[in-house]
């Protein structure tokens, strides 16, 4: 082990050394990876906000001495009057419509699979089931690789959804990951999505904390929400690889509770003539912080990445976006759209990248946001850097109230202002709901969405 | 049957730092039909906005009165429950909200069937609507004015006036992007409403052929923010072939 001397804060990272790491059960090539990832994360100095990629963000208040990581017992919820949590997610995920499968895990501990697909079109379950898990768990990752490593060196099960070469799954694949039990538990769901050549697949992705109500569709009675929010960290890492002409619908869901860390990651390649659909929303957290970052690596491949956000209160809702393009006549369409009410705040950093060679491609990165409340704040900040000369890239972003148009027509028919308000934005939301790629979430997503804007102002 | 008056005093405003409308005196009463006819920019539509209180503008002196109530000290939504309506120029787009909503929310102590609405959604007094202005009826389910041509936008302002039953309707430029069997069908469904519950109308236009199918009572000729003439529906006629030369 090697201590930096760069590290910039006294912190005495206890709970997350390579010691703790190692502690977990798993293959050997898993542990030797976990205890090599914690190594690399306590060797390197900690995020600051300093950092360029961190800017604008709440790192530096993040007391990683505050949780420990969960461990690779089961945790059984405490005593609670209502509906039981498994309830309360089958509830969920019954709202979502037909499925072809689901995985659980419970604070990052497997808990259920279930298929109807035949294994010769996909597989789901536990990524270390498979000899070959350590060719692809991994494979994809993100740049700085900062709290990757740290779920890299926490993970306990990681999930895998194998779809076959040629594969057509007709319904999505769900995927929950719970996050429940006492405060102070650091939580690293890791899923791995690998969709073969040709193949079609939608999945959703859910990472929900079952003492809160923020999903529509979580039955609220029996719910300890009167409660003060548990404190977690939560820090999921999703990795999707699209080989050649493949097509993947990915929808994810962060439904955190209000005193949450989240630092997620969502790293997608892109193989030639692929396409990715993906769309993220955010609710909940106290700092939740989303990196999506795309590479778009063989020829013809297309990245679609949408994002849809809504801030209350303190909470702050951070995104940092990379459209990778490496490869030539790529295209990658980004639409980042969010409202922050009361004193919350919204970071959208964006970055579209055109290596040498990647000529013709086609790039656009759009990030909108509402503000609905005077203490309210969004920092919206895209960037290019370009290195070939023959391609297509806009970019253009905006920060504002309700559009002054649209609000004096509902109230020249008699609408009240803020009732004028709440209907705009709630249109807005479910207009953007109704492009969420997997059709049987919209509902679930719009009224989500709809809900957490609705009580602004009551 | 309504009775009652729309009365516009030495009304002058515009926008910070330009007087647009420089002393607009008309009445407008139940169940009339007034055209207000003038080149561009001679305060026509500045007068409809400035009449719902559109942001942006502000009132230099005069006022504004619908049956005695003092709309200039009202807010937009209130003029609008007062009884005012504004079919506008260019209707915006509002993504996600729906027509049915929009208008439940407009007349929320309304029974919701007065306005066309049902536990279902879209109820008879909607479909009758637009049924009387050929408003193609698989728009009710759409968005307010969501990928709506210029023409089935108009007929949606004039839906909406059918279904409020407004005391007063301001029609700005109700007639442009209309072809000549919507502008028939919707100068129809207003000169109905004049008898039907009494509206009364002040219908502003670039062009005679809106009154053709109108019928004013009344013309009045707006120029550099004054209204130069009034007269019979002869006014517009003379408008038509002389042009406004005269009155600027």
């Amino acid at each position: 082990m090697t201590r930096a001397s760069l590290r910039e804060r006294p912190a005495v990272l206890s709970n997350f050394t390579p010691e703790s790491a190692a502690a977990l059960s798993g293959p050997a090539w898993l542990q030797q990876r976990r205890c090599a990832a914690a190594d690399a994360f306590w060797s390197s100095p900690l995020p600051s906000e300093k950092d360029e990629v961190w800017r604008y963000s709440r790192i530096d208040q993040l007391d990683l001495d505050r949780f420990r990581p969960a461990g690779s017992v089961s945790v059984t919820a405490p005593d609670d009057p209502g509906p039981s949590p498994s309830e309360r997610i089958h509830t969920l995920v019954s709202s979502l419509g037909a499925r072809a499968g689901l995985v659980v895990t419970i604070n990052g501990v497997l808990a259920t699979v279930a298929s109807s697909v035949p294994d010769h079109l996909a597989t789901l379950g536990r990524a270390t089931e498979r000899a070959d898990a350590e060719t692809f768990v991994g494979s994809v990752g993100s740049d700085p690789r900062d709290f990757w490593l740290l779920n890299d060196a926490f993970a306990i099960d990681p999930v895998l959804v194998d779809v076959q070469p040629g594969a057509v799954v007709e319904d999505p694949i769900v995927i929950v990951h719970m996050i429940t039990g006492v405060g102070g538990t650091a939580i690293f769901p890791r899923t791995v999505i690998r969709t073969g050549t040709g193949s079609s697949v939608g999945v959703i992705e859910i990472v929900i904390d079952v003492d809160t109500g923020l999903l529509a569709d979580l039955p609220s009675d029996g719910v300890r929400a009167p409660n003060r929010p548990l404190e977690h960290l939560v820090v999921p890492a999703t990795e999707l690889q699209l080989a050649e002409e493949a097509a993947l619908d990915y929808v994810s869901v962060q439904s955190l509770g209000a005193e949450t860390w989240q630092l997620a990651h969502q790293a997608s390649f892109i193989g030639a003539n692929a396409t990715l659909r993906s769309f993220a929303v955010a609710l909940g957290g106290k700092y939740a912080r989303l990196r999506t970052d795309s590479a778009l690596a063989g020829e013809g491949g297309t990245s679609m990445l949408r994002a849809a956000y809504i801030g209350r209160d303190e909470q702050m809702l951070d995104f940092r976006t990379l459209q990778d393009h490496l490869a030539p006549r790529t295209t990658s369409d980004l639409l980042f759209t969010g409202a922050v009410a009361d004193r919350s705040h919204s970071v959208y950093s964006g970055l579209i990248r055109v290596r040498r060679g990647a000529v013709r491609s086609d790039a656009m990165q759009t990030n909108h946001n509402l503000v609905l409340g005077e203490g309210a704040h969004a920092d919206s900040v895209p960037n290019l850097d370009i290195e070939e000369n023959d391609v297509k890239c806009s970019h253009g972003s905006t920060v504002g109230p309700v559009d002054e148009d649209q609000r004096y027509y509902l109230e020249s028919r008699g609408i009240e202002p803020e009732r004028a308000e709440q209907l705009i934005v709630s249109g807005f939301f479910e207009s953007i709901a109704d492009q969420v790629p997997i059709a049987g979430t919209r509902s679930l997503i719009g009224r989500a969405l709809v809900d957490r804007v609705g009580v602004h102002g009551e | 049957m309504s009775t009652g008056e729309l009365v516009i005093e030495g009304l002058r405003a515009g926008i910070p730092g330009r007087e647009i409308l420089r002393g607009v005196t008309l009445t407008v009463r139940s169940g009339e039909v007034h055209a207000v006819m003038g080149p561009n920019g001679s305060g026509k539509s500045t007068l409809a906005h400035v009449l719902m209180g559109r942001p942006g503008y502000e009132v230099l002196d005069g006022s504004v009165t619908l049956d005695g109530i003092d709309l200039l000290s009202l807010p937009t939504w209130q003029r609008a429950r007062a009884g005012l309506f504004l079919a506008m120029q260019h209707p915006v787009e509002v993504p996600g909200v729906t027509l049915i909503e929009s208008l439940t929310a407009a007349r929320p102590g309304v029974p919701a069937e007065e306005i066309g609405a049902t536990d279902a959604g879209i109820g008879e007094r909607l479909h009758e609507e637009a049924r009387r202005i050929g408003f193609d009826e698989r728009f009710l389910d759409r968005p307010l004015n969501v990928d709506l041509s210029g023409g089935e936008r108009k007929r949606n302002e004039t839906l909406q006036m059918g279904v409020l039953r407004p005391r007063f309707a301001v029609l700005d430029e109700i007639d442009s992007g209309l072809d000549v069997d919507a502008l028939g069908a919707v100068g129809r469904r207003v000169e109905e409403a004049t008898a039907e519950w009494g509206l009364g109308v002040l219908a502003i236009t670039h062009f005679r052929r809106l009154l053709d199918v109108l019928h004013p009572d009344v013309v009045h000729v707006l120029s550099e923010g004054r209204v130069v003439a009034t007269g019979g529906s002869q006014l517009a006629e003379i408008v038509d072939r002389t042009g406004y030369a005269a009155y600027v």
